[in-house]
Formats: structure tokens, C-alpha cells, sequence
């Protein structure tokens, strides 16, 4: 008896409604696509993805590298019922937000990632990934946690994210905070910015390539910064002091 | 008085700098040596606001002479609040005009990103009354927003104008390598557009995002000496002409008329009257913009513009680059960064470019005469400079 393992393997092929694309005009005046991906733009966004792993600021390493894995699983199906958003301007890749569904009525928020810092790129790009839970697929609540500073200020305070302590999120286990539909519709008016359609020559621009970004973040210039490892309680900045002397040694 | 010039400059970029303080004073200094030519100095200042408080570090001066190896000369900090930078090079002049030195390094460094912007805004709110203002949760965003407001109702400004500082800012920033922001920004993407509300919300309004300074770290740095040790050192002669200092009462709401800056108006005075100008002699000028409604009453109050028309001033391009007065050239406050104890010395270093000539792509032709406005508190201690190229 023959059994195609890689069938059992598999993710269950649930359908999920589609993303409709829209755009917006951002404090540059730029216009900035907001789309789904899929599997076959995966490859490109990986390349763009990995030297963020290296990056030791704002958590960028963590949640690279977390994204990363997230992504090629999506890309070698092992994630049931993920989803990529991407935000491009010009054809360049700005922002890549992802999540998933629990279940019908609950979402599992995974990461937000700026390719390109400020303009508010991440944070258009995370209540677009906010409105396709609630509004497109009709979700309840998506449950979220942030792995950054940053992330916790944009998210939990911004939108006064409920306490769902009980819940395990499945990014490292951690307590769980919830965005519901009533919160969701709280900020709508303030944080949820985009028009559809999107103009086509816009929309096959953006659809035509992901090209890389021209200006995304970089590690620090030095890693030392002794002052700051005082502060800092996970204690990377003190490892990478240790990695840097034993290269040197 | 001995008459003191301004012989080396020296700044680090304003942004997020991830080395100790001490470093940061101690860089711009170093390019400040550098560009003068020297080695030793008679006496260090070093203008800082926060350390103590937001980097665990007291004694900055005696660590940045020896981070320069510049011991055994004399160091001392001076903390004025925002304006420290420019009362540090108040204290460079008398001690070369006095006599007491002749060559005096005046650095300045600030890491607020040491800790999160809360903890800045409430760091910077704490040179607000402690009983009358800070115990209310008065913050400066706050303070600008009601001071815009009275301003707004009584002159006829409009969010619009704020805007249009900002944009201007912004424009200049992106012309210099060392600004915080360099983001073009448009009254379309900021002001205009379906989306602008969220891409620029309120802060404290009327004030919006855009309307405020970032968050900053860093230093520059300026060295001081008598006229006869620069003479000796072959660069353009740039005097420190003016120096001018005034205060306020402490509470906004206790000043007669509260969209009156006096304290501005006095410093200004007395730095033009030293140097024997008056505001139509100046070429270029760096004005305290921490919030963009500052540039505006403060191009009138220093007397660039008749009270409550600054705006109209804007409005007709006279303080872009290639105006009649073109102010904040580095990109001000608003986008070049605000590292509260640095931003003065960072205003002298940007004038001293624009009178060399070295201002590259941001220049102001033919610049001879240049301003600084460097504002503390809400406006309660402000001290303003003026400075001539000779040659």
C-alpha cells in the first residue's frame, strides 16, 4: 500500500475570501499599494526579508527571523490557513503583514514588518491585515501580541487592545491581546485609511514585480553601545559584545 | 571686551545614536578640532539637559575633557533646559571676552532615546511649574497646542500655515546629511488628502503630528576664541557678534498677554544691539522651531515680520531658501532634530556653515550675517546669538 505523505502533511486546503487590493496617499505623497500574495511571491519576499534578521534594532532580528520561518512554511505548506499582505511603493516592497485563522471566528495575528520606516507604512499596513480578519472574512476578534516597543504602542495602546490573558498566542506562548470587531469599529474612523479599487496602472505596477527596498533598516552602526546594555534585560546587547571580541580574537 | 570668534564647528548627525553620551559630545568636538586646526583648548563646555536623569550620568564635563584628552583644561556642564546649547556658548563668550581664556571648546550632547518617548515627553514637561503646571499633566505639546490656539483665534493663522513649516522644514532637512528626517513630506499627504488625518492625527490640537519636532540625539560643537588666535588659524572670520538673554515668568497662563513672547523679543534685542544690526541686516536665521507655530511667532517677536504676520510672510515664500529671510535652513528643530541640550550649539554650527559658505546645497547666497534663537522652557529663558563674517 502506497500513502503520499506529503498529502497528510499538508494543511487542509480551506478557502479563505480574497484580500481586495486597495491604496493610499501617504504624508509624502506617495501612493502605497496594499495587496495579497501568494505562494509564488514568497521566494522574492524571503530575499528581502533575511538581512532584516541581522538587523539588532527595534526587534527587528526576532521578528525577521519570525517572519521568515513563517513565510516558508506558508511557502512549503505547513501553516493552516495563513495569509501574506504586502504594501508596495512604486513596486517597492514596504511593508509585509501575516496572520492566520484559528478558527472561523477568531484570527491569530503574526507580524507586521516596515521595509520602510516611518509615514505610518506599518501601521497602514497592520489595520489593513486588522480589516481583512473583521471586515473580509468576518471575524470576531483577532488575537495579537507584540514582540517590540514599538509594536505594543501602535497596537495595544493605539487601538486599547482587551486583555485575553487566558489565551496562549502562538508567536512564543505568551499572554494574548484581542482587537475586537467593537474595537476595530472604535478606530475605524482614525486608523483605517484606503480606497478601492485600485487605479489599474497603479494595481499592475505593483503587481508586476516586488522589487526590493530602496532605503530599509540597517544594524547599528555600533553594536557596544555600552550605555544601553545596562538597560537592556534580555542581555543581547552584552552577548554581541562577546560575539564581536571572540571575531576579533 | 575682547572680541571672540567662532574658529571650528563640529556635529554629529541628530537621530538615534547608539554610543555613550560622553561619545557624543566628544565626536562633534573632535571634527571641531579638526576643522580649527588645534590641539589644545584653555577651558571646555559641554551643554546637556537629561543626562543625569535619562543616561545615569553625572559629571559629563569631566568625562568628555578626557574622552577628548584634553585634561588638564578646565570643564564644566551647563544645563539650561532646551535652551543649555546656547547658554553654553554664552558662557564660551564672556570667558574669551573677559579675558579669562583664549580658546574655549563649547560641546553639547543629548541621548534622549536612551529611554521610550514617554518617558522623554515627561522628562521635557518637567521644566514646566511643578505645582501649577506639571501636576495637571501639562506636557510642551500640550502648552504649543493652547498657545497655537490663542494664536490661531488672534491672528488669523490656520493649520494650513502650520503645515506649510513644516513641508518647508522637511524640504531643507533633505538637503542636510546630518537631519533627523529626511522624509518629503506634502500639504497634499499631510493636510489634503482622504487619508491625511490618520498619516498626520492630533497630537494636542491643533498641533498634528507633522507640527511636532522628533525625538532626538545628538551633539555639535563650537569652538571660541579671540581674534588674534583666529587670524593665526586661516579660516573665514566669523565673530560672535550679539549675545542676548531674557526670561518670563515661569507659568504661561500668569504672562500678561500669553501669545506675547517677551523673552524672545528681549534676547533678540539685546543680541542685535550688540552686534550693532538690526533683524533687516540678517541673511539667514535658525529659529527654535520644536513645534511649527514656534517659527512663525517667533519670526515676528525677534522682528523679521510685524506682530501676526509671519504667517502672511510664509505664505509669500520670504523664509525658503532664496526668500528674503530664509529661516531654518538645516531643516530646524522640526526636521533636523531636537536633542533638547545640543539644539543650540547645532543652531551656531549651521549659521557658521551658512556664513563660510559650506552649506552646500542648502546655502543662502552671499550669507555675511546670521541669527540664533535658542528657546527654553515655554519660552521663559531664551537666548539668542548673532554672528557676522568679517572677511
Amino acid at each position: 500500500m502506497s500513502t503520499d505523505v506529503e498529502k497528510i502533511l499538508r494543511p487542509i486546503d480551506n478557502p479563505i475570501p480574497p484580500f481586495p487590493p486597495k491604496y493610499m496617499k501617504l504624508a509624502s505623497g506617495d501612493e502605497m499599494v496594499i495587496r495579497q500574495v501568494g505562494r509564488e511571491d514568497i521566494p522574492d519576499i524571503l530575499r528581502y526579508v533575511e538581512p532584516l534578521i541581522h538587523v539588532e534594532r527595534d526587534y527587528y532580528d526576532i521578528v525577521a527571523v519570525r517572519l521568515y520561518s513563517e513565510l516558508l512554511a506558508y511557502y512549503r505548506y505547513r501553516v493552516q490557513d495563513e495569509y501574506v499582505l504586502v504594501a508596495q511603493i512604486d513596486g517597492e516592497l514596504a511593508a509585509v503583514v501575516n496572520g492566520r485563522l484559528l478558527s472561523k471566528e477568531v484570527g491569530m495575528s503574526y507580524h507586521t514588518v516596515a521595509l520602510r520606516r516611518g509615514l505610518r507604512v506599518g501601521a497602514h499596513a497592520f489595520a489593513a491585515k486588522m480589516e481583512y480578519h473583521i471586515d473580509i472574512i468576518g471575524q470576531k476578534e483577532v488575537l495579537i501580541v507584540a514582540e517590540s516597543p514599538i509594536g505594543f504602542r501602535r497596537w495595544m495602546i493605539e487601538y486599547g487592545l482587551e486583555k485575553r490573558f487566558h489565551m496562549a498566542h502562538e508567536l512564543g506562548g505568551v499572554p494574548s491581546w484581542s482587537l475586537t470587531k467593537a474595537l476595530f469599529d472604535q478606530a475605524r474612523d482614525t486608523l483605517v485609511v484606503g480606497r478601492r479599487p485600485v487605479p489599474p496602472p497603479l494595481l499592475e505596477k505593483a503587481k508586476a514585480t516586488i522589487l526590493p527596498p530602496s532605503d530599509p533598516p540597517t544594524p547599528p552602526t555600533d553594536l557596544l553601545a555600552a550605555t544601553r546594555s545596562l538597560y537592556d534585560s534580555t542581555g543581547t546587547a552584552l552577548m554581541s559584545q562577546r560575539w564581536k571580541q571572540e571575531r576579533k580574537g | 571686551m575682547r572680541e571672540v570668534y567662532v574658529v571650528g564647528t563640529g556635529i554629529t548627525s541628530f537621530t538615534r545614536l547608539e554610543y555613550p553620551l560622553s561619545e557624543i559630545a566628544a565626536y562633534p568636538a573632535m571634527m571641531a578640532l579638526k576643522d580649527a586646526g588645534l590641539s589644545k583648548v584653555d577651558h571646555v563646555y559641554v551643554a546637556n539637559m537629561g543626562s543625569a536623569r535619562l543616561n545615569h550620568q553625572t559629571g559629563l564635563a569631566s568625562a568628555v575633557v578626557d574622552t577628548l584628552s584634553l585634561t588638564p583644561a578646565g570643564a564644566e556642564a551647563i544645563e539650561n533646559g532646551p535652551a543649555s546649547g546656547a547658554s553654553a556658548i554664552k558662557q564660551g563668550f564672556m570667558a574669551v571676552a573677559s579675558g579669562l581664556h583664549d580658546v574655549v571648546l563649547v560641546t553639547s550632547a543629548e541621548r534622549l532615546r536612551e529611554v521610550n518617548n514617554l518617558e522623554d515627553t515627561d522628562f521635557v514637561a518637567t521644566l514646566s511649574h511643578p505645582l501649577a503646571e506639571y501636576v495637571y499633566g501639562v506636557t510642551l505639546p500640550s502648552q504649543a497646542a493652547m498657545f497655537a490656539r490663542l494664536y490661531m483665534q488672534k491672528y488669523g493663522v490656520t493649520e494650513r500655515h502650520l503645515a506649510m513649516v513644516a513641508v518647508k522644514n522637511h524640504d531643507n532637512a533633505l538637503l542636510n546629511f546630518f537631519a533627523h528626517l529626511h522624509e518629503k513630506i506634502t500639504l497634499e499627504g499631510i493636510l489634503d488628502s482622504p487619508e491625511a488625518m490618520t498619516n498626520n492625527p492630533y497630537v494636542s490640537e491643533p498641533l498634528r503630528f507633522y507640527d511636532c519636532c522628533p525625538v532626538s540625539d545628538g551633539g555639535a560643537c563650537v569652538i571660541l576664541a579671540t581674534a588674534e588666535v583666529a587670524k593665526k588659524l586661516k579660516k573665514p572670520m566669523i565673530r560672535l557678534a550679539g549675545v542676548g538673554q531674557a526670561t518670563d515668568t515661569h507659568c504661561l497662563h500668569e504672562r500678561a498677554e500669553p501669545t506675547d513672547l517677551l523673552a524672545v523679543r528681549g534676547a533678540a534685542a539685546q543680541a542685535f544691539k550688540m552686534a550693532g544690526i538690526t533683524p533687516a541686516d540678517v541673511d539667514v536665521a535658525e529659529l527654535h522651531d520644536a513645534f511649527t507655530i514656534l517659527e512663525i511667532v517667533e519670526s515676528e517677536e525677534v522682528g523679521f515680520f510685524k506682530k501676526g504676520e509671519g504667517h502672511l510672510a510664509l505664505e509669500r515664500g520670504e523664509t525658503r531658501i532664496g526668500g528674503k529671510i530664509p529661516i531654518n535652513t538645516s531643516g530646524g528643530l522640526k526636521a533636523k532634530g531636537h536633542p533638547t541640550g545640543a539644539t543650540g550649539v547645532g543652531q551656531a554650527h549651521e549659521i557658521v556653515l551658512q556664513l563660510r559658505g559650506e552649506a552646500e546645497k542648502r546655502q543662502v547666497k552671499d550669507a555675511k550675517i546670521g541669527f540664533t534663537c535658542n528657546f527654553g522652557g515655554f519660552g521663559n529663558n531664551v537666548v539668542c546669538l548673532t554672528f557676522i563674517r568679517e572677511d
